[in-house]
């Protein structure tokens, strides 16, 4: 079978011979390109499982491949290897080594919601790329994303005070990401702000960037989300058989795989 | 719905303006005060709110972002009684919507927001209390585009614009089941309020395709260079179609194009110069409001030049 879709498919595993012939036939040039046969082994059979038990991957089992979430997605049109459809196949069939090598951009989803738009079976694909991204960091298998880090200092400072203040969050972003805050553009941007605003305003600024704004009689509902999180922290690290001391390890299924790690 | 009912429910909401509002957006809040005095709408702001999650509390835990929305609701309905809850921030307007979607459907996200609210010693919110609305909803169908129309004192006079409607207006569908329902009401696929309300105001709308494109706004620090393609695909489509200024009604939205313009200019040295205004000052403007009184001077892009090659400032 000749390979016309080349870019679908790894260009390492593409054979090409430029002078081929099989049983007496010249099969050389276009006919001559094939993909290179493998075995694949190392399944996780609880992928699916795990991915489901992390908030927005409930719905995986739903998917029917149709594609309509690559077809619409945003991150796909500037990244072609960026593609949801096929992570979810590769989840719902445990193939775990092929999926991570894509583990450096799946976190890069941007939360369009136009594949949870075009989905026909209601997986929400959006939440699906979340939820990987998290077994990911989770498993191990990748240092946390500057996207994980801005969720959890925005989450941090929302659970402390009640609101946000966007200059802490900038501030508290590059710090926790170790870039200099003094990028060329954010200056660039300061600048133009200053050129025109009131006095006033850049005296407030200057106010919200010391005093923090905070929701009054917050106290009780900062105690009740610490509560809640660390409990649901504590039950997905349990879901994915990591470092809770009641789970039962990995399993029998998921140990060769596991010893790869 | 009765339509002179709900002008009647308009004319006074609990007004929810949200953390950007008093931020990088506070030229929308003064804005839509603004265009809301000179219209005869009230505000009626939530006392003690809090910050509804954005973007970011979601990817931590669901159940927390939707118990913040939900506790905004709850003041509104309980304390305040209100029946209309307005926020003019497209992130603010689907959380809450969402949080409204998943209390009411959804069983284990009724428990985990009540016990959690019962820790925090207030009322759960219950699906159905209030009606939360967007800032467009509140001008559309508290005034109109026909009482809009006899109102305009400074006509934007053949202005040029593209309206960008974001992301978090439209989608996902299931969570906006007041859209898509016919005349009078908004679309998902092609939002047309705002483009109906500008236009009421003396500007021309171009074909704009990108309306509803995404504007990287959630990864607009974590993963800058691809927020910057985003922005610049949908500054270079405005200016393709003929637009002097691009109409926002998203504080996030608004300042990622502000600020991703100039980092395009400034990392790939791509420079356009079609200017940025929300909605609300384009029609604070057109009801005979100074730039200064709407914040035009606080926003990074200037928009004064284009409003005033037209002779509208």
């Amino acid at each position: 079978m000749p390979i016309h879709e080349k870019s679908l498919i790894r260009p390492e595993n593409l054979r090409v011979h430029d002078k081929l012939v099989l049983d007496g036939i010249d099969v050389s040039g276009h006919w001559s390109t094939f993909v290179e046969p493998r075995v694949v082994t190392d399944y996780n059979e609880r992928l699916q499982e795990e991915i489901a038990a992390l908030p927005g991957g409930e719905h995986i089992h739903r998917c029917w491949q149709c594609g309509s979430c690559t077809n619409s997605c945003t991150v796909n049109a500037v990244n072609p290897d960026f593609n949801p459809r096929y992570w979810i196949y590769l989840i719902r069939m445990g193939m775990e080594s092929e999926l991570l090598r894509d583990k450096e951009i799946i976190w890069q989803c941007v939360s369009c919601n136009k594949c949870t738009y075009a989905c026909p079976r209601d997986v929400f694909p959006e939440g699906v790329m979340k939820a990987t991204a998290h077994w990911l960091e989770l498993e191990g298998h990748t240092p946390q994303s500057k996207s994980s880090m801005f969720d959890a200092e925005f989450t941090e400072q929302v659970v402390a005070t009640g609101k946000i203040e966007e200059g802490r969050i900038i501030r508290g972003f590059f710090k926790r990401s170790g870039q200099p805050l003094m990028q060329p553009w954010l200056i660039e941007m300061a600048k133009r702000l200053a050129r025109h605003l009131p006095l006033k305003m850049g005296f407030l600024m200057g106010i919200a960037a010391v005093v923090r704004p905070r929701t009054r009689g917050w106290g009780r509902a900062k105690a009740a989300l610490e509560d809640y999180i660390a409990g649901q922290e504590r039950a997905q690290k349990s879901a994915l058989g990591l470092g809770a001391p009641v789970a039962p390890a990995k399993g029998a299924v998921h140990a060769a795989p596991g010893a790869e790690r | 719905m009765d339509t002179d009912d709900r002008k009647q429910r308009y004319r006074k909401v609990a007004y929810y303006p949200g953390c950007a509002l008093e931020g990088t957006g506070h030229a929308y809040n003064r804005s839509t005060k603004a265009v809301g005095k000179a219209l005869g709408l009230e505000l009626d702001e939530v006392p003690n709110w809090n910050c509804c999650g954005a973007m970011e509390v979601k990817n931590v835990d669901p159940k927390v972002q939707t118990y913040l929305s939900s506790r905004v609701m709850s003041i509104a309905a309980n304390e305040m009684h209100a029946d209309v809850v307005m926020a003019p921030c497209n992130g603010c307007y689907h959380n809450l919507k969402k949080a409204e979607y998943d209390l009411a459907h959804d069983a284990a996200s009724r428990e985990t927001v009540g016990a959690i609210a019962a820790k925090a010693g207030h009322a759960p919110y219950e699906a159905g209390q209030v009606e939360t609305i967007h800032a467009l909803d509140w001008i559309m169908h508290g005034v109109g585009e026909d009482e809009l129309r006899k109102r305009v004192s400074n006509s934007l006079r053949g202005l040029k614009i593209a309206n960008y409607y974001g992301c978090m207006y439209t989608r996902p569908r299931h969570i906006f089941p007041e859209k898509d329902q016919g005349p009078g009401s908004d679309s998902t696929s092609k939002p047309h309020f705002m483009d109906d309300l500008l236009e009421a105001a003396g500007a021309v709308n171009v074909d704009f395709p990108l309306k509803t494109a995404c504007c990287g706004g959630a990864h607009t620090l974590s993963d800058s260079d691809l927020s910057t393609k985003l922005v610049l695909n949908i500054l270079r489509a405005a200016e393709a179609a003929g637009a002097d200024v691009i109409a926002t009604e998203c504080p996030t939205c608004h300042s990622g194009l502000e600020m991703h313009q100039v980092r395009a200019e400034k990392v790939l040295g791509e420079k356009t110069t079609v200017k940025m205004l929300y909605f609300t000052q384009l029609l604070g403007i057109a009801l005979g409001l100074s730039p200064r009184q709407v914040g035009v001077h606080e926003n990074v892009s200037d928009g004064r030049e284009a409003l005033e090659a037209r002779g509208i400032a």
